[in-house]
Formats: structure tokens, C-alpha cells, sequence
């Protein structure tokens, strides 16, 4: 198994303990003059995205995570299982509701997501930052009303509910931002 | 490096004001020493000779010159000390030092240092010449001088000189330090780690304070006075929570030096890192004989950082080593 010896550490990269991938966010080094060196690292956990810090003695090394990042295209639902296919060798993977997390709010059949493996195992996925989609049910919108401070729950074409400016109508297409799960703007078709 | 890190990574990563004041403490350093009678010196970046410290790790070179390998200098102590022992009186250089590795906020493997040694001088006396220094460069007040003992005792309630690695870890674990997985059984690590984590983040934060009085384990090329517990006659100061200087007063005795070298040799060894050639050159000069004096060692980066009131030595340097 690969590792990384203190010499190596820096932000960005990818390590595995306790059997769980971090990513490393912050790399520091502190030693007094003639002393031990002392680096320490904080860390986001992959899967779980929780924060963790260590510290290490100059000459520790600590376990390389097998990481790969691939572009996965959502396929199909099945039951709790979203199918998705790496779009470089066609191999499908199933990633559960909770791996999916907030995702399925975005997801279309064919979108292209980012995707993240551990030990060839799917960990996380994201979608692509801003995603067009299809108004399925709204009340009917307040004609003339432009304002974009008055929003309404709109229900989308993945079944996720959204909010968006009183005078959007069923049918239309909206532009979303996927990291907030705010309404960006009308699209034409 | 790619096109677009290239576009901005050409560019010195200090401003010009801060570029202005290195050349102003560099003037003022020198016009002090001047004042102070020094002899400004220059010694060789390379050497055959390199100091073993156990936890310093020299950048070595091949050079065409008889196929001989090559250190580029940690430190001028070696070449100082010759000067010394060669009738030198008082004498102070301001150069370059490199050590693998150090690369941080607070590090940069290569540095500006700033070294100074004067026969006759004791520890008190060395003490006494730093705080001056210091003052003046940066108008402060006189530094606190603290024996090592008491700053450990202050802030971890621990005898540095009698407890054991079980009581360290247990105090770190009381204050919720997460302790390298590796530190072990070994006093002079868990020292540092205490240092680093309890101790310097208070030293300083009004008047400079100089700690003296080491423990004789962590002694390097200092004199250890035999006490009932023998320490080290190395002070070091600290400002602003940040280590800027460390002085000895001076091992003079070449039997000392040989087992001190072989010491952290071992140590090294232990470490998995290679053992350095004990060189000779000074311990032929001890042997001739390098008179009592005191010698300090000062990190001009750290220096022109506070100064500039800055927290990063990238704010200091021109180009620092992922600039340079």
C-alpha cells in the first residue's frame, strides 16, 4: 500500500485512516529550532464530511487512500439504488439514498455528475453546479407580479420541491444552483 | 507549473514596504554590531563539515570539485568557531543557512540568519547583549529573562527536569492536544511538543522573554553547568509567541564535542535518518583551542515579520521556496 511520508504532506491530498479517505485541507509545520518537528493536518472526511485533526513527529507516515475521480452519467433509479455509469469505460455503479444525500434533487436521467471513488467503491457525488429543470405542479403565478423577492414552493420534474419567484408557471424550465438549492432563472426552450 | 499559476507566481509575494524595511533592519543590525565593536565576517555556504544536530537535516551537493560531497552550512557556527579559535574577538555575520525540510508559515528552507560570537562574554552577559539588540531593532521593552524550568512549570505544571513521558502525555490529554502517535518514551520530544503546544503561544506577548537554563539533553553545542540537575547554559528568545533566537555559551572542550556528535549521531540513526560525518575541522580547532565566549544565532525573516507586524514569513520574503 502506498503512503506518504511527513516530507510529503500538503493540502489536497488524499489519505486514508482508520479505513476511511480524508482529503487534506490545511498542511502546517511547527518546530522549534533545534526540536522535534511537528506537523499537522486537517482533514475532511470524503464520505462523511466531518473534520478531523492530527498531528505527526517528522519522519511519520501515514497511508495514501486509493481515490479516483471519474465522470459518472446518471442512468436509472432502481428501488433506493441511483444507477450511474463512468462515462470513460461504461462500468455502472449503484449509489444508495444516503450516499446520493441532497443529489437526487437534480438528478435527470443522462445528467453528468462528479464522482468520487474509494478503492474503486462510488463515495460521493455531485452534480454539475447549476441544472435546468422542468415545472411539474405550481399555483398559478401572480400575472405582472416580477418581483423575485416573493417565492412560492414549486415541485420540479425529479420530485423535489424548490422555491422560486411567485411568477414562474407550470411547464417552464428553471436554472437551479445546486449548491444552494436556489432558484437562478427562467430558461427558454 | 502551468501558464496560469506562472502569471501570478513570477510576482514577489511581499509588498514593497516590507521589501523596504528588511533593507532598513539589515542597515540597522549592522550599524548596532558597529557600534558594538564587531568585526563583520563572511565564511564559505559549503562546506565538507556540516553541524549534526539530531533533529536539523542539511541539504547536501555533489559538486565537480576532487568528487567531494558538499553541505550547504545549517548554520556559520563551524566556520565562526574557527574564526575564533584563530584569534577572532568579536565577530558578527549575517548570511544564509539552510535546513531540508523546514517548510511552513513560520519556515522556509533557506533563511537569512544573523550570527554573533564574543570571547568573555557568560550567559548573563549574552543575555544581556540580545535583550539590547532586540530593543533597539525593535523597541521593545527589555526582555523577561525566565529560566526554562519555571515557563514549564507555569503553563504545564510539569518539572521539565524530573517527569516522565507518561505524565506529558497524560497533561496533554488534559488539554485536549492530540500528541503524535510516535512521540513515545522520549523526554526531549514530548519537551518540544509541550513547548510548541503550551509554552511559546505565551511567551512574549508584551516584553520579549528569553528563556534560559535548558535541560543538559537538549543542550546542542552549549556548556552544561554541573548543578544538582546539570543544564544547559542555552538561552533562546521568543516574541509574540515566535521563536527568533538561540544562544550558547559555548562548548569549548573537543572531548565534549566528539561524544555530543556521536550522541545525536545515534539519535539520527535511531530516527532513520543518515548519520552525518563528524567533519574534524572543529574539533582540530577546539583541540587549538576556542577561548570562553558567548555566541546567538537570530532568524532575520522572523525578525523583519514582526516587525512588519505580519504573521507569514510569505509576507516578508521575496520569493519564498514555492516562488522560488
Amino acid at each position: 500500500m502506498a503512503s506518504y511520508n511527513t516530507s510529503d504532506f500538503r493540502k489536497g491530498l488524499k489519505i486514508q485512516i482508520e479505513g476511511e479517505p480524508y482529503m487534506v485541507i490545511e498542511s502546517n509545520f511547527r518546530k522549534p529550532g533545534k526540536g522535534n518537528a511537528i506537523y499537522t493536518l486537517r482533514m475532511r472526511n470524503l464520505v462523511r464530511g466531518t473534520v478531523l485533526e492530527r498531528n505527526y513527529k517528522g519522519g511519520e507516515s501515514v497511508e495514501a487512500a486509493d481515490v479516483e475521480e471519474i465522470e459518472g452519467q446518471y442512468l436509472y433509479r432502481q428501488g433506493d439504488k441511483y444507477v450511474f455509469m463512468d462515462t470513460s469505460n461504461y462500468e455502472q455503479y449503484e449509489l444508495s439514498t444516503e450516499q446520493i444525500g441532497d443529489a437526487w434533487k437534480y438528478l435527470k436521467d443522462g445528467t453528468l455528475c462528479q464522482m468520487v471513488l474509494f478503492e474503486s467503491n462510488p463515495i460521493t457525488v455531485t452534480p454539475p453546479n447549476h441544472v435546468v429543470l422542468k415545472i411539474e405542479y405550481c399555483e398559478p403565478g401572480a400575472k405582472g407580479n416580477t418581483a423575485t423577492n416573493v417565492t412560492k414552493p414549486v415541485k420540479v420534474e425529479t420530485g423535489a420541491e424548490i422555491q422560486c419567484p411567485s411568477f414562474v408557471e407550470m411547464g417552464e424550465l428553471v436554472r437551479v444552483d445546486t449548491r444552494t438549492g436556489e432558484y437562478i432563472e427562467r430558461v427558454k426552450e | 507549473m502551468n501558464q496560469t499559476d506562472l502569471a501570478t507566481a513570477w510576482r514577489p509575494s511581499p509588498d514593497w514596504s516590507e521589501i523596504r524595511l528588511r533593507a532598513e533592519v539589515l542597515r540597522q543590525t549592522r550599524a548596532f554590531f558597529q557600534e558594538h565593536d564587531f568585526l563583520e565576517v563572511e565564511t564559505p555556504l559549503l562546506s565538507t563539515d556540516t553541524v549534526v544536530d539530531a533533529e536539523i537535516e542539511p541539504i547536501s551537493l555533489s559538486c565537480g570539485i576532487e568528487g567531494k560531497k558538499f553541505f550547504l552550512q545549517t548554520s556559520p557556527e563551524l566556520c565562526m568557531k574557527r574564526l575564533l579559535a584563530a584569534g577572532g574577538e568579536a565577530l558578527f555575520q549575517i548570511t544564509r543557512a539552510f535546513r531540508d525540510e523546514e517548510c511552513g508559515p513560520l519556515h522556509n528552507p533557506e533563511f537569512t540568519i544573523l550570527e554573533w560570537y564574543r570571547l568573555g562574554d557568560s550567559m548573563q552577559k549574552g543575555m544581556d547583549f540580545l535583550s539590547d539588540l532586540f530593543q533597539s531593532l525593535m523597541n521593545t521593552d527589555r526582555a523577561i529573562r525566565c529560566r526554562y524550568r519555571d515557563a514549564f512549570l507555569k503553563f504545564t505544571g510539569l518539572d521539565p527536569f524530573t517527569c516522565e513521558a507518561a505524565q506529558f502525555a497524560q497533561v496533554a490529554t488534559a488539554n485536549g492536544l492530540a500528541a503524535p502517535a510516535q512521540l513515545g518514551d522520549d523526554i526531549d520530544d514530548w519537551l518540544d511538543f509541550l513547548l510548541i503546544e503550551m509554552v511559546m503561544p505565551h511567551l512574549g506577548l508584551e516584553a520579549p522573554v528569553i528563556l534560559y537554563d535548558y535541560p543538559a539533553s537538549q543542550a546542542a553545542l552549549a556548556n552544561v553547568r554541573a548543578e544538582a540537575i546539570p543544564v544547559a547554559e542555552r538561552f533562546e528568545l521568543f516574541y509574540q509567541g515566535i521563536e527568533l533566537a538561540n544562544g550558547y555559551h559555548e562548548l569549548c572542550d573537543p572531548h565534549e564535542l566528539a561524544r555530543r556528535t556521536a550522541q545525536a549521531n545515534a539519535k539520527r540513526t535511531q530516527q532513520g535518518r543518515r548519520p552525518l560525518p563528524d567533519g574534524g575541522k572543529l574539533h582540530a580547532a577546539m583541540k587549538a583551542g576556542l577561548p570562553p565566549c558567548t555566541g546567538v544565532a537570530l532568524g532575520v525573516d522572523r525578525l523583519v515579520m514582526l516587525a512588519a507586524k505580519k504573521k507569514q514569513l510569505d509576507e516578508v520574503i521575496a520569493f519564498t521556496i514555492d516562488r522560488a
